[in-house]
């Protein structure tokens, strides 16, 4: 049984940057992978570590936010290459959930797909989120996904996400192989009828 | 009421409404590759699964190929174990798989139409977001997550919901020394990374319309660049004259009916779209970035900008382009030395592609202490360009010619940037460490001004390197 996401209780770590990409959230190099283990290391790798791997100032790297599990971004953030190393590379650093102004699309479904939700505030809650995380990095943020809102001191503040997304996490059904496979024969009549590559000889 | 393409594939490909209300969508052709597939093979064995249809799943090898010594084992044991783990699955699924040496192993956004396996028509899908190049050929084609790949692997359906489209019309006829690469250049600038969140791009107009397939492929390739997970353009006669006669197109009478369906799915000429945008090709001048990604770009004979001349939401990240550059904000970006010239990736690695360069360049030498390299992108298109004297006309030049893979454009192999090395490049990235290297630095181009680049040594106008249009 996959978990249920009601509400997610955490304090956060505020990245700030518009359109941070995947390559970015995890370097290719790093992909050299037949698993997506370990891979919560190498996230930031190169923003975080200089040449001899020694940390840089980051806040990742931010002692006040250890232990954090909700990542604060801005807009576009995941755009670029579809690699799900990245999504993986944040869920296996210990985030459970990130909220932004914006996400790409692929991001967005790969994100959802393994279950860490991207939930969205409209820019000025976002603002005034940020601005509250770091003046104090103990501050406990929820992420209310039944009642759409995100919670943090005396604030709520509204929160959006596609209902498909929302509903899938909220009942513990956002991984999907299991209602695909439901299609059964559907799928064969597809199959039959769709026409498909064919080498004739 | 008319429809768009887009809508008379997924209608067709739709398999059933699930309740989440997402559609459970056909995927007709399933390309893989050895980066993001190995994850999902192996969930698929957790789950006790086979690969449901195998003959609608190709794959090839592109993104770990050494391109200089293909000597196994290769030197990195990591890439090594990569392309085993991809032999041994589509050995053990009856997966076609396209090998080192076997004469079509290539960028799988290459192989794909040059073997006639993308068709009008299709939906298409592939672990790699530049799947939207496939759209070239009206097919629905996006890219994917590793999930994804598993779900396609063991069911051939992925649950997906429907995006609105945007159609782009590109009127008139470019300049000499213009290519499709600056289109999408200038349309990303334009409309910004983020303008096709939620959109499937539909590029059409008499600019495209007199456009090579391979011109298209460029075109849709960068769709993803703009934020758009989608990009095509309707078949028409083109499409099909390309497609004729390849290994896997039909053939005998399945050709003719596979025009005619191919025909029946183009969007209809009063079909509605969500948003039209329109651009002039006379107004699109050879188009290069200058930032940290494809929508910081400018024409070639710009300046790079002030940050007072910017939207105030977009100057922290110019901030800290110009910062990561090391570029000042007024400079002309004409002139800047290079390092590194690359013309390879799924972008700009076709035939045609190395045609056009090697017809301004030879006669040409790359300037002393640029390092150039060309990586065809499959090994039919560097047999090909062997045979017609193109490969000579760039190794005469000095340019190194390499085996094909991805290279340099993500450096999952040995090739990449070193320390803060410039690369003029006919990739599709300038992401900050993009090439390999933490601090090197790209500029995106079209492959003739890369050619440019590599003889001058700095960022310039092919129109004047190589004397086109004067």
């Amino acid at each position: 049984m996959l978990e249920k996401f009601t509400v997610i209780r955490g304090r956060v770590v505020p990245l700030r940057g518009e359109d941070i990409d995947t390559d970015r959230i995890i370097p290719a190099r790093f992909m050299k992978v037949l698993t997506f283990e370990g891979l919560g290391k190498y996230l930031f790798y190169d923003e975080r570590f200089d040449e001899k791997g020694e940390p840089k100032p980051h806040p990742l790297n931010d002692p006040r936010y250890q232990g954090a599990s909700i990542l604060l971004v801005e807009a576009g953030f995941g755009s670029g290459s579809s690699r799900e190393h990245a999504p993986q590379a944040i869920k296996r650093a210990g985030f459970r959930a990130i909220i932004g102004e914006s996400f790409a699309e692929i991001f967005f479904g790969n994100a959802t797909a393994i279950g860490l939700p991207c939930v969205t505030l409209a820019p000025e809650d976002l603002a005034v989120l940020f601005q509250a995380v770091e003046q104090d990095p103990d501050l406990e943020v929820e992420v209310d996904l039944v009642n759409k809102e995100v919670r943090f001191g005396s604030r709520t503040a509204p929160l959006s996400i596609p209902e498909e997304a929302r509903e899938a996490l909220v009942e513990g059904l956002w991984d999907p192989i299991g209602e695909l496979l439901q299609a059964g024969e559907l799928l064969d009549q597809f199959d039959r009828r769709l026409p498909y590559p064919r080498r004739s000889e | 009421m008319g429809k768009t393409l887009y809508e008379k594939v997924w209608e067709a490909h739709e398999v059933r409404r699930l309740k989440n209300g997402q559609s459970q969508l056909f995927i007709d052709l399933h390309l893989l590759h050895e980066v993001t597939s190995p994850q999902a093979f192996g969930m698929l064995k957790d789950l006790g699964l086979r690969v449901r249809y195998p003959h609608r799943t190709f794959a090839t090898v592109d993104h770990i190929v050494p391109t200089h010594d293909r000597t196994e084992p290769f030197q990195d044991p990591l890439a090594q174990s990569m392309l085993e783990a991809l032999r041994q699955n589509t050995k053990e699924h009856g997966v076609t798989f396209f090998d080192l040496g076997s004469g079509n192993q290539g960028i799988v956004h290459v192989i794909g139409p040059q073997l006639g396996l993308t068709q009008p028509g299709m939906t298409i899908a592939c672990g790699d977001s530049h799947t939207s190049t496939h759209g070239a050929f009206g097919a629905v084609a996006f890219g994917i997550g590793t999930s994804q790949v598993r779900d396609v692997l063991a069911t051939q359906t992925l649950a997906a919901r429907k995006l609105k489209v945007r159609r782009i019309n590109i009127e008139g006829k470019l300049a000499p020394g213009v290519y499709a690469k600056d289109v999408i250049l200038h349309i990303i600038r334009h409309l910004g990374v983020k303008g096709g969140l939620g959109y499937a791009y539909e590029y059409g107009g008499s600019t495209v319309e007199a456009m090579d397939m391979e011109s298209r492929m460029t075109l849709c390739n960068m769709s993803i660049e703009g934020g758009a997970r989608i990009g095509y353009v309707n078949p028409d006669e083109t499409t099909f004259a390309y497609l004729e006669g390849r290994p896997y197109s039909p053939k005998g009478a399945e050709w003719e009916e596979a025009k005619r369906r191919w025909r029946a799915v183009a969007s209809d000429p009063d079909a509605t779209y969500d948003d039209v945008v329109t651009f002039r090709a006379e107004e699109i001048p050879p188009t290069v970035t200058w930032g940290i990604n494809p929508g910081q770009a400018l024409p070639i004979d710009g300046r790079i900008p002030l940050l007072e001349e910017l939207p105030p939401e977009e100057r922290p990240l110019a901030e800290e382009a110009l910062a990561y550059m090391g570029f000042r904000p007024g400079q002309p970006i004409k002139g800047v030395p290079i390092q590194v010239a690359f013309i390879g990736s799924c972008t700009n690695a076709r035939l045609s592609d190395l045609r056009e360069v090697a017809r301004h360049l030879k006669g040409h030498k790359v300037k002393r202490g640029v390092r150039a390299l060309v990586v065809p992108g499959s090994e039919w298109v560097a047999r090909k360009a062997e045979e017609e004297g193109i490969a000579e006309v760039f190794r005469e030049a000095g340019f190194e010619w390499r085996n094909p893979g991805c290279s340099m454009c993500l450096a999952m192999n040995p090739d990449r940037l070193q320390g803060d090395e410039l690369a003029a490049s006919s990739s599709n990235r300038n992401y900050k460490g993009r090439m390999g290297s933490p601090k090197g630095r790209t500029v995106l181009m079209s492959p003739l001004m890369v050619a440019a680049a590599a003889v001058t040594g700095e960022i310039a106008d092919a129109r004047e390197v190589f004397g086109i249009g004067r």
